[in-house]
């Protein structure tokens, strides 16, 4: 992890978390994230065995609901703030990636 | 450049008075919570176009709400303890039919078929919601210029900025746009804004405060919190909101605590036997002169009041920066994944051959170049052959944070700290260099890491005038021992 | 099935399994199958912002029922979000348990008592449901594609085995027995049709003794015929590329039960890096052990108990995995074979009628226990023979009569005295000369000849074995 963080490490990242970046966007990311994970160097070389991580500051367990209906929203409600509604459903454009 | 021009109220005299003031006459029937709303818009009408602290103004709801108050007093039945209080939202709350953006394009338009739980219980306490204020997109930010809608400008001067990300919510309430406001703070949002606009801003416990209905930057350091011009006010708005919410797994399950008294023992009787300490590590370098030296006048205030004052070293704050910008980054990528043009806000169909561009081009459209950064840095920090060093480690790191304050709780009842490194900055002074914007957050971050609660009080103000806090920090659910203590600092302004 | 060229198959499976909760796993929306599109929805289950999940008591007590039928370990268990974009899932993430899962190392014991270790049984939420359309109705093709959110948060629990499976017969007796445990924990309704059950299946073969060859996995096997015929597909397809000298690629491939072939989805190295942390939303499951023993001790008798009790009722006669013993147990007819038994039945008389001419529950409920009893003991004191054994049954389970005795005396039954059987066999022994000589000369067969003779000469009244037995002492056999 000590390697700089590359153009097609930002690439792939971009890819992961579907956003389109165009090359100006790509070139200033590789820096800036660089630059960002240079700083968090500290935390990344830190002697930690040992050391449980937390997840979360609180030491809450079990909190769990009674299973019991309760009314939802009403569809037309949702419906009317999706971008594009079918038939009662949510219209996307065709999926890709399946089968070949 | 023209000179800079002022919005701010002092509400300690006159009109319209404290939040607790307001609530406390509109319930005996001696002033009506439409006049008192009438006095909140007319500063809306006045300044709200210099300030640009509001999203949305619900001038009609307002009024709506602002009447029941009234009728209710008329009919003889108490609207509850915050009857009549204009209130501002953070526009990262939901609002049911209410249009809710986060300042994000992205949400641009979405009307929520439900309320927060906090917006709720204001309603049921006979608050009046007068706006949805603006933000730093998506809560990201620390100056207010992160938002899609413009920045918000600081009352007290508005070349500079209100802080953020709930500068819309400090500036309403510094600028008598409303009396109190909620806010939320991931790592500093609240703190630091109230700092830099002269109010109180407090960050609860992890837990106090339900999250339900507060749209997510970071899960696991997020808190709702309270703005107001006084400490009591703080108190007030935050006993109302505080308290087990079943829709919040997260949520402590015990009964809220009694905040309002504790203001009153505070000032009135000080902080006999207050063990206060001092952080090294966060008085000294990187903090200008002048804010240590309202630090000093505020440590004078609490000794003068009984307390005791020593100074502690808290070694893993200086990894709290660090720790944040891997943990918050890495939350925020998923939490901002169901953006995807599919179900609400934002879509962007257009050069889409399939579903997968039109999710990454309505991304790419609707998110601004810090949310982007961020959800970029976080999904860096989570993916393959990453997490262990960045997530996991942040992770460890955090506990580390947690065992240091609490051998510094064995010693001192509170910690205090600057909230803020430097008074409010100029526009665009640190919006080149991420890193440089992150940095005003380092003494807020480490109380959201370690989700213990923390509060900025006004102290006077900088060579340049304008307004410095103090931060007062708690082991959990100390809010009690930490709004006396603020109580104190207060009275000597 | 054997494979050809001595090469092995290795098939683990996972099968995810809807609970039959009443409500979805983080939210209160009805979990119901078949509802209008978009009706069961709310912020929680849409993913809408702001919005939280809390965790259905009942979802975790199902997953620990499932757990403690699968003899796993119940451990303190977290849920993590398995992030990845889908339009079917409203986060784009999915809240699923990755290393830390509420059940783990346990196993399945088929009917012949082949076990099938279980590495994990995890809780998670299911998606919602994409329809595509098109020319094709099929996703490759499709123009676009309709979104129901009624199934998003519908809780599962998946069933991970370990690849301990090596014949496609196992793979499915494997299913048909989860099911049977799942269906008995009271955790699923079994539906696989409704896609209550869904089973994915790792394929690969090696060479006996080898290590394990790269897997596939084949998804959409939405019955027990699609998962016999996939795998043995799938496998077949894997020896001809091995054989040919090519790679097997570690691949999704998507099952078409029309072809009759698997073909490949996106391949799985590419772009499945699902960013697994912990959910900050939800908290540690962590169930005292005083629940984990309560859940444990309220659990029913479990298919392969009730096997080996109706074995034992047959004296072991009949194996825990024999046919009729599995066909009982599968129809929950146990109940009428051990009160029979009780009631002074024989235990193996009891299993074979039962099996056979009882056959499904619902004639099963209609029968009563004692009265079928009573006809048990009728019968093995020869007082009616096996044909007249069987229409009284029938009456039995057609009137829900409760007395076989009368049943038989309206019909005139009686078991053929044994003189008078003697009688009659010597009879058609001296009319049938030709075929008494082919019994004596060992041809056992013809002794069927016989029988339905003597059963046509008496009305029916004669014992089959009874007549068996004198034929067989007249030959000398």
């Amino acid at each position: 992890m000590s390697e700089r963080l590359t153009r097609a490490d930002v690439v792939h990242v971009a890819r992961l978390a579907r956003l389109t970046l165009g090359d100006a966007e790509v070139q200033s990311f590789t820096l800036e994230l660089a630059d960002i994970l240079a700083h968090a160097h500290d935390v990344a070389s830190l002697d930690t065995a040992g050391v449980v991580p937390t997840a979360h500051p609180l030491p809450l367990v079990n909190v769990l609901r009674a299973d019991v209906i309760r009314p939802g929203v009403d569809r037309t409600e949702v419906l009317a703030m999706a971008p594009w509604a079918e038939d009662d459903r949510f219209r996307v454009p065709k999926i890709l990636g399946e089968t070949t | 450049m023209s000179a800079p021009t002022r919005t701010v109220v002092t509400v300690s005299t006159g009109d319209p008075g404290t939040a607790a003031n307001i609530a406390a006459d509109v319930r005996a029937g001696r002033r009506t919570a439409v006049d008192v709303l009438a006095q909140h818009f007319a500063r809306i009408d006045a300044h709200e176009g210099d300030v640009h602290a509001f999203n949305l103004v619900l001038r009609q709801q307002a009024g709506e709400q602002a009447a029941t108050v009234d009728a209710a007093v008329a009919a003889g039945i108490d609207p509850g303890p915050l009857a009549g209080i204009p209130v501002a939202l953070k526009d990262n709350l939901c609002t049911r039919g209410i249009e809710t953006t986060c300042s994000s394009r992205i949400l641009e338009g979405w009307k929520p078929p439900y309320s927060a739980t906090v917006v709720q219980r204001l309603a049921a306490a006979g608050a009046v919601a007068v706006g949805k204020t603006n933000l730093d997109e998506f809560a990201m930010g620390s100056s207010t210029e992160n938002s899609a809608f413009g920045p918000t400008r600081n009352p007290h001067d508005h070349t500079k900025v209100p802080g953020g990300s709930s500068g819309g919510s400090a500036a309403a309430v510094a600028a008598g746009f409303a009396s109190i406001a909620l806010g939320s703070d991931t790592g500093g949002s609240i703190r630091q804004p109230a700092s830099l606009c002269g109010i109180v801003g407090m960050k609860p416990t992890y837990g106090l405060v339900s999250r339900y209905g507060l749209v997510a930057y970071a899960s696991s350091l997020d808190q709702i919190g309270p703005f107001a011009h006084t400490v009591e006010d703080a108190a007030l708005l935050l006993e109302n909101i505080a308290g087990h919410d079943p829709a919040d797994s997260t949520s402590i399950d015990a009964p809220p605590p009694s905040l309002v008294a504790a203001v009153r023992r505070g000032r009135a009787d000080g902080v006999p036997g207050l063990r206060v300490g001092i952080v090294e590590e966060l008085s000294g370098e990187g903090m200008s002169s002048d804010v240590l030296a309202r630090l000093d006048v505020a440590v004078d205030r609490l000794r003068t009041a009984g307390a005791t004052v020593g100074h502690v070293s808290v070694e893993s704050t200086k990894l709290c920066l660090s720790a944040y910008y891997l943990i918050a980054p890495a939350e925020a990528s998923s939490n901002l994944s169901r953006y995807d043009g599919v179900r609400y806000g934002l879509r962007v169909s257009q050069g889409a051959a399939n579903v997968e561009e039109m999710m990454a081009n309505t991304r790419a459209a609707g998110f601004g170049a810090e949310v982007k950064r961020r959800i970029m840095l976080g999904t860096y920090a989570l993916s393959a052959g990453y997490y262990d060093a960045y997530y996991g480690q942040a992770q460890k790191v955090r506990t580390l944070i947690i065992e240091d304050f609490r051998r510094a709780y064995q010693q001192f009842d509170v910690l205090i700290t600057p909230t803020s490194p430097t008074t409010a900055f100029s526009f665009g002074d640190k919006t080149a260099d991420p890193f440089t914007m992150y940095l005003t957050d380092v003494c807020t971050i480490p109380s959201n890491l370690a989700g213990d609660p923390a509060i900025s009080v006004p102290c006077g103000v900088g060579d340049d005038g304008m307004p410095i806090g103090v931060q007062l920090l708690g082991p959990a659910l100390s809010e009690a021992v930490l709004l006396g203590a603020a109580a104190v600092i207060e009275k000597g302004n | 099935m054997a494979l050809k060229n001595g090469w092995e198959l290795v098939v683990g499976l996972e099968v995810h399994c809807e609970l039959a909760t009443n409500t979805k796993i983080f939210c209160s929306c009805a979990n119901q199958f078949g509802d209008e599109p978009n009706t069961n929805i709310c912020p929680v289950c849409l993913g809408l912002p702001g919005s939280l999940p809390v965790l259905n008591h009942m979802a975790v007590e199902f997953a620990m029922r499932i757990g403690s039928a699968l003899h796993c370990r119940v451990e303190p268990s977290i849920f993590h979000r398995k992030n990845y974009f889908y339009p079917d899932m409203p986060k784009d993430y999915q809240v699923s348990q990755n290393d830390e899962p509420i059940n783990v190392d346990g196993y399945l014991e088929l009917p012949d008592g082949f076990r099938v270790g279980i590495e994990r049984a995890h809780m998670e939420e299911d998606t919602g449901k994409t329809q595509h359309m098109g020319s094709s109705g099929r996703i490759h093709g499709a123009n676009y594609s309709l979104v129901d959110y009624n199934r998003a948060g519908v809780p599962l629990v998946e069933i991970v085995s370990r690849p301990d499976i090596r014949t496609a017969e196992q793979a499915k007796a494997y299913v048909a027995e989860l099911r049977s445990i799942l269906v008995a924990t009271g955790a699923s309704n079994g539906k696989m049709e409704e896609g209550s059950l869904r089973v994915d299946a790792n394929v690969s073969v090696r060479q006996p003794g080898h290590e394990y060859g790269t897997r596939c996995e084949i998804k959409n096997l939405n019955s027990l015929r699609s998962l016999t015929r996939a795998i043995e597909y799938e496998a077949n397809r894997q020896i001809d590329l091995r054989e040919a000298g090519e790679r097997i690629v570690q691949e999704t491939r998507h099952w078409n039960e029309e072809d009759g072939r698997t073909s490949s989805m996106r391949s799985k190295e590419e772009a499945m890096d699902y960013r697994y942390f912990p959910e900050p939303d939800l908290v540690p499951i962590a169930p005292s052990a005083e629940w984990v023993a309560a859940v444990r001790d309220a659990l029913p008798l479990m298919p392969a108990d009730r096997r080996r009790l109706l074995s034992e009722a047959t004296g072991g006669e009949l194996a825990p995995g024999s046919d009729p013993i599995v066909t009982i147990v599968d129809q929950g007819l146990d109940a009428l074979v051990l009160g029979a038994v009780a009631h002074g039945g024989d235990g193996r008389r009891a299993v074979n009628r039962v099996a056979n001419e009882v056959v499904t529950a619902e004639q099963g409920a209609r029968l009563n226990i004692a009265g079928f009893a009573a006809l048990l003991v009728m019968e093995a004191q020869a007082k009616l023979t096996s044909t007249q054994a069987k229409a009284v049954l029938v009456e039995m389970m057609e009137t829900q009569a409760s007395d076989p005795a009368a049943i038989a005396t309206a019909r005139g039954f009686q078991a053929m005295d044994s003189g008078v059987a003697e009688t009659l066999v010597d009879e058609l022994i001296a009319a049938h000369p030709a075929e008494f000589e082919r019994l004596r000369a060992g041809d056992t067969k013809v002794a069927g000849f016989f029988v339905g003779a003597a059963m046509k000469a008496s009305g029916g009244k004669a014992d089959g074995k009874l007549v068996t037995g004198l034929l067989r002492q007249r030959a000398g056999l």
